[in-house]
């Protein structure tokens, strides 16, 4: 009984004590890790208000990566804002950029960003960069449509042959993309070889691997994972899968300095040489090519 | 194996301790805890009074409790996105894609938890001994600590369901938080986002993770249990 006593005392001791540990290591991780941060701050000459611009984008353009160097550089330049990046579907992102929950966006579905800025709650939409749309597969191609670049017609392919095709359902501008191809095939997507399961473009790529399925995937987010799957671009080139990119600076937005700061310099040499360069040492080609006038 | 990589890269990631992921794991615990407390805070007198006293409308209060305990995380963070928008009702406040926010909707899933536990446990409690603190002079207050400190079993427990809950939900957070680095990605939404690009063994990492977080909550809360049973035993 002494002895339980003993032991459960010690065991309780230890517990607390490993919790305290946590809690300091995490608490003095933290502390350290923005130290250095502070430390260039001394540089400015008189201490900047520091707000902060919310930049509503798309979970694909995110997952590529690109935000991870286009906001430091922009930050370093305009010290004075802080991007806070809410990747969304583009569909989200359209509706929070209305309601002026973001200040500015980035965004991929050309006519629905017209629609808004001519609705007024975009002041005005600028070219950024473009990417393009691959339809993907299996290696073994059941549908046989490998080595084409006619979107139209390697959809057909694949519906008149009842081939599994995954498709985002989410209301992204992928989603959107892969709508207008069908509907310029002149077909209406249905029946038991259609997947629509309202998901990310990762989720969906897992899919489409797992089942050995078709499916329409931007580039970037493709290379990033085409190690992990077992997909094959099979149809590119075809004009209707490029895929444009505007930035809108959101009307009467809260922080309409930053995101017209943002907007400028997105299109502007600096914002457009990252771009250029941006993916090129990882996949030997560009993700994006940037386009601004 | 995937899962021995899981292991592997998280507790590299722990070793390495890179800020981003402190960080990250700073934001998830400030948020769990800001929300158990306000619930315990919101959902302890709610749960006593539905479970130790009796009023009009008592079975509804209860069966509507339960029924919020049921309601998808996601819903709330809908509600709550859509209250805090610039356009809503409380746009005013400029909440939307912050902590605070986040905050908030993790309340409102972690106070008809913990109310309606409090509540079970606090019926459990004998209605004698009240009468009897009460004929010795106890006043509701009293009375009312009392039976929360004879279901403190079931109190805990019902703390426990609620930080598990909180620790554990994305469809909230999500929403209203906007997982954004260094502001308000937790482990969840970044478990989420790995996943979405495909680096299971990362997401799985940051499972790990969580679980160590949420284990050893629980084992200071099963700690503090135990350390009071002794108590009053001798």
């Amino acid at each position: 009984m002494l002895e339980h006593l003993v032991s459960s005392a010690v065991w309780k001791r230890t517990l607390l004590l490993a919790l305290a540990v946590v809690m300091a290591v995490s608490l003095a991780a933290c502390g350290a890790a923005e130290e250095p941060e502070e430390i260039e701050e001394p540089v400015v000459e008189e201490p900047v208000e520091v707000t902060n611009v919310i930049l509503a984008s798309t979970t694909s353009t995110e997952d590529s990566g690109l935000f991870g160097v286009l906001v430091p550089a922009f930050q370093d330049d305009y010290p004075q804002y802080r991007i806070d990046v809410v990747a969304v579907g583009t569909g989200q992102a359209l509706e929070i950029g209305r309601n002026k929950d973001a200040d500015v966006l980035l965004v991929h579905a050309k006519a629905d960003e017209e629609q808004l800025v001519a609705d007024g709650y975009g002041i005005e939409r600028r070219d950024v960069m473009y990417n393009d749309f691959v339809i993907v597969g299996p290696d073994a191609d059941p549908a046989g449509i490998a080595g084409g670049n006619d979107a139209a017609a390697a959809l057909t392919a694949i519906s008149e042959g009842g081939h599994t095709f995954v498709s985002r359902g989410d209301d992204s501008g992928t989603h959107k993309k892969e709508l207008s191809l069908w509907s310029a095939a002149g077909i209406e997507p249905a029946g038991e070889w259609y997947l629509s399961i309202g998901q990310g473009m990762g989720d969906t790529l897992n899919m489409a691997s797992e089942s050995e399925a078709y499916t329409l995937a931007d580039r970037g987010t493709y290379l990033a994972m085409k190690d992990r799957i077992d997909l094959v671009v099979v149809v590119e080139g075809d004009e209707a899968l490029f895929n444009p990119y505007g930035v809108i600076v959101v009307t009467d937005a809260n922080n309409h300095d930053g995101a017209q700061a943002f907007a400028d310099w997105i299109v502007s040499p600096a914002g457009q040489d990252i771009i250029r360069e941006f993916g090129v040492d990882t996949y030997g080609e560009p993700l994006f090519i940037p386009n601004a006038d | 194996m995937v899962f021995i990589e899981a292991v592997v890269t998280a507790v590299t990631l722990l070793l390495q301790g890179s800020a981003e992921l402190w960080n990250v794991i700073a934001t998830t615990f400030e948020v769990a805890i800001t929300s158990t407390v306000a619930g315990v805070v919101l959902g302890a007198p709610m749960g006593f009074l539905m479970g130790a006293t009796r009023f009009r409308g008592r079975r509804l209060a209860v069966a509507l409790i339960n029924t919020a305990m049921a309601i998808p995380p996601v819903v709330i963070g809908l509600v709550v996105m859509m209250t805090l928008s610039r356009q809503g009702p409380l746009g005013f406040m400029g909440l939307l894609y912050s902590k605070d926010a986040m905050s908030i909707a993790q309340t409102l899933i972690s106070t008809p938890i913990i109310a309606g536990l409090i509540a079970a446990a606090v019926a459990s409690v004998p209605y004698k001994l009240r009468l009897q603190a009460r004929s010795l002079g106890a006043s509701k207050l009293q009375e009312a600590l009392l039976a929360l400190k004879e279901a403190r079993l079931g109190v805990i427990a019902a703390v426990a369901a609620g930080f598990g809950a909180v620790v554990r939900g994305v469809g909230a957070v999500m929403m209203v938080g906007g997982n954004i680095e260094g502001q308000t990605r937790v482990l969840t939404t970044a478990i989420v986002q790995e996943s979405r690009k495909g680096e299971f063994g990362l997401a799985l990492a940051l499972g790990l993770i969580l679980m160590t977080i949420t284990f050893a909550m629980n084992g200071f809360l099963t700690w503090y249990q135990h350390s009071n049973e002794r108590f009053d035993r001798s």
